[in-house]
């Protein structure tokens, strides 16, 4: 069938089952403007800045499982969008963004709003491709989902000329994308599946340590029948929060800078480490001679590379998470062995965690006059009774709610852990909101990161989401400002917000509605007004100014040497 | 230690600056590079040697694999293998030692390909110890110029029947 580039580009959306875009239009792109204006099949999101868009396609990916898509224009709106792509990339999540790009027979010239995006996302994406010619545009397309969803996950970026958009084209038929070069690997290989099972089964203290991996390959409910079938105890990445129940007997919570002390203190005394999906990122593993130094190693990762990085691996196995998982259910499933015996076996192990988890519980110390941020999130988590969809923002806020909302669910946590990028949790509320109309959406925001993408309650607003925020407000760059008072003699160098905006007016300026606690004795009636109202709410929680967040692992330092409440 | 490894890849746009820029952004080093066509259309090869302990080394090859346009790698080191590198040298040549450059062009199996009264410039091929044991030899009777190429590698056929 003949049709425009512009169209052809409409269609292969909807063979991909896209419902929702966000975007921003511009010179490059307004012919494909055009064509989304004269159909209804797919909802555009017009967002209030490029970076928003990328964010909330993200964000959609994160909550959905589907692809997220993007459109931006060429020049500015390709390079607002990059830090959205990074994000992206560094969290692994399947995005498909598409720029604008100027007529063909003008790249290279420096032309009005060009510039070489492939080039500059060449680092930050999975792949990304400048279709050249209106032949390639709808294989390239297909291409672009299928290496975005596949083996792991990421953005991909399609840059597209102006002139090839315009140009008249033959529709193909779709056939399956085949790619000689690219064939991730998600079947275990069997033999290496005994090895662990056996490793895991001689083991007297193991633990499973879990990541985003786990999330991203489905394979919660496996991996939580492995670990309860043998009693293992479970730690989670901030990525894999919600891989296992949060409020499960066997979860030790996170680990890591922030992580519990139990926590951080079983993998250092392990004999065996089974990871899954992660990636011993030096935000977990502290100093890296000092992370599990007594433990035969088991790595589950879809990506080679990932195996042996920074961490020797005894034990690797490629392959998607849920796949290995269901291979090594079933490997001690199909043995007679005595699971009660095993799980008594790990009693001591129990105890011991038992006992350090006594010794230094998550906590804080409260007060009755000022608000505790550890305060707020927990009234959230049971107000909401732990089903919210949760996003954050980056900061002591992000911590605190990694380690006060039990996660017990696979994608409720959205936030950015790679990239650590402030300005994600509003743009991502927005995007989880998109797509999961009916879930109650939070973003838990601090105040210095809420004002990156503060134009986004417009966006908000023109969707009707009745997304709500949690603005964890202690006039300070937080995060900084602890290192600052920690390691750099209390001078809190460009930390104090000087100036700050009355965010309850922001949202009533755009709107919204605006509520504010100033005391312990506020949480609970603003959470459950804003949680019965049926429009966007910013919630603004004068919190502690100083406080910390603990335990806390000072950068280099081994996991045990942790700073405690 | 010293790795050489081959790359088959896709010859799409873009694709070696994919390939240099893993190496600059990874901190992995490059020590020569040198690309051509195959005998497959929109294939090439790349030849690289790099440097760094077995982990370093093992990151490399996973990652290059990672690259959507590589269709394989393989540590050329690891296996019997043929190694070679062209250079050609410019050397002076005066009429004291005109027959020194000679000789040890005739060591070697140089060829000469160009001639002037002061000078021969020396065409080479061989290993990089061969030609660097060459340069070292005419490095005291003055070399003037030196353009190199990268090393180019190739497994050695099975020797069993
Ligand atoms: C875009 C960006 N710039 C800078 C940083 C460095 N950074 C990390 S946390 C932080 C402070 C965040 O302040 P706020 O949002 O108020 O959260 P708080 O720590 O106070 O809870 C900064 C500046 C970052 N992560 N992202
Ligand atoms: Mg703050």
């Amino acid at each position: 069938m003949k049709m425009t580039g512009t169209q052809a580009f409409m269609q292969c959306l909807e063979e991909e089952n896209v419902e929702t875009i966000f975007g921003f239009p511009g010179g490059a792109v307004i012919d494909l403007y055009d064509t989304i204006h004269q159909q209804d099949k797919i909802h555009h999101v017009l967002v209030r800045h490029e970076q928003a868009a990328v964010h909330a396609a993200d964000a959609y990916a994160r909550v959905s499982g589907k692809v997220g898509v993007a459109l931006v224009t060429s020049g500015p709106g390709a390079t607002n969008a990059v830090t959205g792509i990074a994000t992206a990339y560094l969290d692994s999540i399947p995005v498909v963004v598409f720029s604008g790009q100027v007529p063909t027979a003008l790249i290279g010239n420096d032309a009005f709003q060009e510039v070489d995006i492939v080039g500059i996302t060449r680092p930050c994406t999975k792949h990304n491709y400048l279709v050249k010619e209106a032949k390639d545009l709808v294989p390239t397309i297909r291409e672009a989902f299928h290496v975005a969803r596949s083996g792991r996950p990421g953005p991909v970026l399609v840059d597209l000329p102006k002139d090839v958009m315009a140009s008249i084209i033959d529709f193909p038929v779709k056939t399956p994308v085949k790619m000689r070069t690219y064939k991730p690997t998600y079947t275990p290989h069997p033999g290496q599946i005994e090895k662990a099972c056996k490793a895991i089964l001689a083991g007297k203290r193991p633990v499973l340590y879990i990541g985003g991996g786990v999330i991203l390959g489905n394979a919660h409910e496996e991996l939580t029948d492995f670990a309860r079938k043998l009693g293992i105890p479970v730690t989670m990445t901030l990525m894999g929060l919600g891989g296992f129940p949060g409020t499960d007997p066997l979860s030790m919570g996170m680990l890591g800078m922030h992580g519990t002390y139990f926590a951080n203190m079983a993998v250092a005394k392990c004999d065996v480490l089974i990871a899954v999906g992660a990636r011993f990122d030096d935000r977990v593993t502290g100093k890296i001679d000092a992370f599990a130094p007594h433990a035969k190693i088991i790595h589950v990762d879809i990506d080679p590379t990932s195996i042996s990085k920074n961490v020797e691996v005894d034990i690797p196995i490629v392959a998607g998470c849920k796949e290995a998982m269901t291979q090594m259910n079933k490997w001690v499933d199909s043995r007679e062995i005595d699971l009660e015996a095993e799980r008594t076996k790990l009693a001591p192990w129990h105890d011991q965690i038992k006992d350090w988890k006594a010794k230094h519980p998550l906590g804080y110390v409260d007060e009755t006059d000022i608000i505790k941020p550890q305060f707020v999130i927990q009234k959230l988590h049971e107000l909401t009774q732990g089903e919210a969809i949760v996003t954050t923002e980056v900061g002591q806020h992000q911590m605190w709610a990694a380690q006060f909302y039990h996660f017990n669910h696979p994608r409720t946590l959205i936030t950015s852990g790679g990239l650590g990028t402030m300005g994600y949790g509003f743009p991502a509320a927005i995007g989880a909101q998109m797509a999961a109309p009916d879930r109650m959406v939070i973003d838990i925001a601090g105040d210095g990161s809420m004002q990156m993408n503060i134009q986004e309650f417009a966006t908000a607003m023109q969707e009707r989401l009745p997304v709500k925020i949690a603005l964890l407000n202690n006039n300070y760059l937080g995060m900084v400002r602890q290192w600052q008072e920690l390691f750099y003699d209390k001078r809190y160098s460009a930390t104090p917000m000087e100036v700050q905006p009355d965010f309850v007016k922001v949202a009533e300026a755009y709107g919204a509605v605006g509520l504010r606690a100033t005391k312990p004795s506020e949480v609970v009636p603003v959470i459950k007004e804003a949680l019965s109202t049926k429009t966007l709410v910013l919630m603004d929680f004068v919190i502690s100014r100083e406080e910390g967040v603990f335990p806390m692992v000072p950068a280099g330092k081994a996991t045990t040497d942790m700073l405690l409440v | 230690m010293k790795h050489t490894i081959s790359v088959l890849l896709q010859n799409k746009p873009g694709v070696l600056s994919r390939v240099t820029g893993l190496f600059s952004g990874r901190g992995f080093n490059i020590e020569s590079l040198s690309v051509a066509e195959t005998m497959e259309k929109g294939v090439s090869s790349l030849t690289l040697v790099t440097g760094g302990d077995d982990n370093i080394i093992e990151q490399i090859t996973k990652q290059l694999h990672k690259l959507i346009d590589v269709i394989k790698v393989t540590d050329i080191s690891e296996t019997d293998n043929v190694e070679r590198e062209m250079a050609l040298i410019r050397v002076k040549a005066e009429s004291t030692t005109r027959a020194e450059v000679l000789r040890i062009a005739d060591i070697f199996r140089a060829r000469v390909v160009d001639v002037s009264p002061r000078s021969y410039a020396l065409e080479i091929t061989g290993t990089n110890d061969k030609i660097k044991a060459v340069t070292e030899l005419l490095k005291p009777i003055g070399i003037q110029e030196i353009i190199r190429t990268g090393t180019i590698a190739m497994t050695r056929a099975s020797k069993k029947p």
